[in-house]
């Protein structure tokens, strides 16, 4: 058979496999890949063919997420997580330790086509680190031995699923469980609970129980529900946001893993109570491990008449849900992105409102909440509304999941009423030396000593869970330019001053950081900050700057010892910069440099 | 008394004259601008020393290292320093290469161009050398304060010239600072 008749073949199968639908290009093209390593040209015309549309919309969708690869990928392909806390660990000595090793350069195929070595943002597995991604799959813990036998297994090409399991072993490290993790939750009781009060009573508890999003923007989740149950539409959706792209966050991963029935269960009852037949989780690529398990507790919950039609035999209940993978883009985790990557397009966040509770995916009234909202509130229907809210302070009822990472002795998950001091959160994990705190991701605030005594809650610190610690042995501006990279990397190019603007500020924050700044770098910061918080498209623009302006506020000795006495400083090195000319004309005379002393000399009044 | 008259040099780096040809469609307001400034070193004095000025109008980015000696004297002598036009703002026109190699661009002009006779790099010290990518201002010296457009209208020259010199706050109106 003809090269290309084997590649139709594949392409139509996998299309066909997903039921020939254009929502479902992103998995197709996921699996596509999985299959012929990237996507070659020719490979997305055949989807495009598949599928009936045009190929200039597959190729934006393939050139929009960070995993699907429009070049030729090696056949083991390495990214290693690149978030602050990675690197606290040690992540940089052993990427570059492993390209020696292997005989490739950083982000680049090797000549055998065998592998590639790059890295990627936070992989979500901080309390575990340094952590890697192997053709998707998440590796944990990685030292110099781990290394060593990687290198065996690639050189050796043992295929993935002889690797030693230990090297993918995801533990759940829950230090501190309160009333979410704590209590034991018996599989179908909230549905049994909507079934027998109805939407109206449940909706009710929800109300009382003062219940709010927990992905970190605090909207009120019985707001949410009561809007999208009331909007008119031909069909309702549920949507779970576990896409966890926040670095440092990566308490919906031991969700997922190990209450999976809990959240699942917050999902159906939100389809009961909205009127939905249809949910979906948006499960973040990097979370691919946790596929076959998901899927396999759907099937049991199929089995068992709490999924699927006439749930609990109420011939009235129908619900079902789909997992769609995404494919390593944060701003898929913003929900109206999000429901456009759902829909198989890229993900690029729309204009708001509309909202999603009237028009979301499909423009369909839909509910999109975090995982760990699905979760409070299935016990929320067993519990009761008053239960909950006995914890937590007047605005922000309940308790938070807060993933603990950087520098601290007993890093993991920890449940707390909320309300709880920075101070006591450190005191539990075992941080004792903090200067810092990232509080809620790049995208959220840091913090310094001064400010330890802050309280965990909408009034005071709002947070989607992430806290990461930096100790006095850290420098804080290390953090900053990790951030200032991540959101470069991450803009989705949708807008000008996101665009323009992060990169504009990663080179600002680059500059200061290794001593070349003044006083005026500084301001330009702040401007640019101040520009960006206002005029950006969606969140992740407006909360870019946040790293730099939070940090110039909080630590303005870290930034101080770096700058320059001068007023200005050039943004790159000049003379440097005539070095590739010297070289192709061979000159050496004084006009061929750009001497410090002489420029100030001869530019003396 | 006679008010000394404000001091303003012009010149153009990497740029195109563009923004000087819309400085001379300021026409007859040139008269009026006369009255009231003189003319250091710019294109149109063709005074070729630079002396101490109230105000430098620059054209273009930073290519060479001529442009660099140039801006950096402009920055020591002058007191505002306006980057005008957006090879100035941002590279513009000439940064385009900037996505090449200086090498590539270099071969392409000189060693593979049509027609070319005795193919070479020149590599004359009268020539100033390139730099590896076209800079912005901004990124070479501070700058007070920047003129967009490509070029900037002679209406837009005047409103920020007037404003300047008379001490008022800097606000363009909408219509002379839009481009769609
Ligand atoms: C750039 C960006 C990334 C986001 N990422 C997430 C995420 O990973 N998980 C999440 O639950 N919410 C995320 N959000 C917030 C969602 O837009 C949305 O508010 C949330 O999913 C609603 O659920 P909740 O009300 O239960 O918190 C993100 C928002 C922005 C602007
Ligand atoms: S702010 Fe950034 S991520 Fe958001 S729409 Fe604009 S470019 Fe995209
Ligand atoms: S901004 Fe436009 S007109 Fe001015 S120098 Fe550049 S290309 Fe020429």
């Amino acid at each position: 058979m003809a090269k290309s008749d084997a590649l139709t073949q594949t392409v139509c199968e996998i299309v066909q496999g997903h039921g020939g639908m254009p929502t479902r290009l992103l998995q197709i093209l996921r699996d596509v890949q999985d299959r012929l390593t990237w996507l070659s040209p020719e490979t997305l015309d055949r989807v495009a063919e598949g599928l009936h549309i045009s190929p200039v919309k597959v190729r934006g969708v393939a050139e929009f997420y960070s995993f699907l690869y429009t070049a030729p990928r090696g056949s083991y392909d390495i990214l290693f997580s690149d978030n602050i806390t990675d690197r606290m660990l040690g992540n940089r000595e052993l990427l570059h330790a492993l390209c020696d090793r292997l005989g490739v350069r950083m982000g680049e195929t090797r000549a055998d086509g065998r592998v590639t070595v790059g890295v990627t943002s936070c992989t979500g597995m901080c309390d575990q680190g340094p952590a890697a991604l192997v053709n998707g799959y998440a590796l944990t813990r990685l030292d110099k031995l781990r290394l060593d036998r990687i290198v065996e297994l690639v050189n050796g090409q043992i295929p993935l699923t002889q690797w030693p399991s230990e090297f993918f072993e995801v533990i759940s490290n829950i230090r501190r469980a309160d009333i979410l993790l704590g209590r034991h939750f018996a599989d179908g009781t909230a549905l049994r609970a909507v079934l027998k009060r109805g939407s109206e009573a449940i909706l009710e508890e929800m109300v009382k129980s003062g219940l709010r999003g927990q992905g970190g923007a605090g909207f009120k989740s019985a707001a949410k529900w009561i809007s999208c149950r009331n909007a008119p539409g031909e069909e309702k959706y549920v949507v779970c946001n576990a896409d966890e792209g926040e670095p440092g966050t990566f308490k919906d991963r031991v969700l997922m893993q190990d209450f999976a029935d809990l959240v699942f269960e917050g999902m159906t009852l939100c389809g009961r109570v909205i009127g939905a037949r249809q949910g979906f989780v948006y499960l973040r690529g990097e979370y691919r491990y946790l596929l076959e398990s998901l899927e396999a507790t759907l099937q049991r919950r199929r089995e068992v008449g709490l999924l699927g039609e006439a749930i609990l035999g109420d011939p009235t209940f129908d619900f079902d849900i789909d997992i769609h993978l995404g494919a390593g883009a944060y701003v898929c985790g913003e929900e109206s992105a999000l429901i456009e990557s759902l829909e198989g397009k890229h993900g690029v966040p729309r204009i708001r409102p509309p909202f999603p509770t009237t028009h979301g995916y499909l423009n369909q009234p839909t509910v999109v909440n975090n995982v760990e909202t699905f979760a409070a509130a299935a016990k929320i229907a067993v519990e009761g509304g008053a239960w909950f809210a006995s914890r937590g302070t007047a605005e922000s009822k309940g308790t938070k999941l807060l993933s603990l990472s950087g520098d601290c002795e007993r890093p993991g998950i920890y449940e707390y009423p909320f309300g709880v001091t920075v101070r006591r959160v450190l005191e539990d994990c075992g941080a004792r030396d903090a200067q810092g705190i990232q509080m809620a991701g790049p995208a959220g605030h840091m913090i310094s000593a001064r400010q330890f005594d802050r309280r965990i809650c909408f009034e005071d610190l709002a947070t989607g869970g992430s806290f990461m610690v930096f100790s006095h042995r850290r420098d804080i501006l290390d953090g900053v330019r990790n951030f200032a990279h991540f959101f470069v990397h991450e803009s989705c190019g949708f807008c000008t001053p996101c665009r323009v603007g992060a990169p504009l500020l990663r080179d600002l924050v680059t500059k200061v950081h290794t001593g070349h700044g003044t006083r005026y770098d500084l301001e330009e910061m702040r401007k640019l900050g101040r520009i960006m918080q206002v005029a950006c498209h969606c969140g992740l623009g407006q909360t870019a700057p946040n790293p730099v302006l939070d940090s110039l506020e909080q630590f303005p000795e870290a930034w101080e010892r770096r700058l320059r006495s001068t007023t200005f400083e050039p943004a790159f090195d000049l003379d440097a910069a005539l070095e590739q000319a010297r070289q192709l004309t061979g000159r050496s005379d004084p006009d061929a440099y750009l001497r410090e002393e002489e420029l100030m000399m001869g530019a003396m009044p | 008394m006679i008010e000394p008259k404000v001091k303003i040099a012009t010149c153009s780096l990497a740029g195109c004259f563009g923004c000087h040809m819309s400085l001379l469609d300021l026409d007859e307001r040139l008269f009026d601008l006369a009255e009231r400034v003189e003319l250091d070193r710019s294109p149109l004095t063709d005074i070729k020393e630079l002396g101490n000025c109230d105000l430098g109008l620059i054209e273009g980015g930073v290519c060479n290292a001529e442009n660099v000696h140039v801006l950096m004297e402009f920055r020591t002598r002058c007191k505002i320093l306006v980057a005008i036009g957006a090879c100035a703002l941002n590279g513009g026109v000439p940064a385009m290469r900037n996505q090449y190699d200086l090498k590539e661009c270099l071969e392409e002009s000189y060693l593979r161009g049509i027609g070319l006779v005795d193919p070479q790099i020149p590599n004359d010290p009268e020539i100033p050398l390139l730099l590896n990518q076209v800079h912005p201002l901004h990124e070479v010296v501070k700058i007070d304060y920047f003129l967009p457009g490509c070029p900037p209208s002679a209406d837009a020259i005047w409103t920020f010239v007037n404003q300047l010199l008379s001490g008022q706050p800097l606000a363009l109106p909408y219509t002379q600072i839009h481009y769609d």
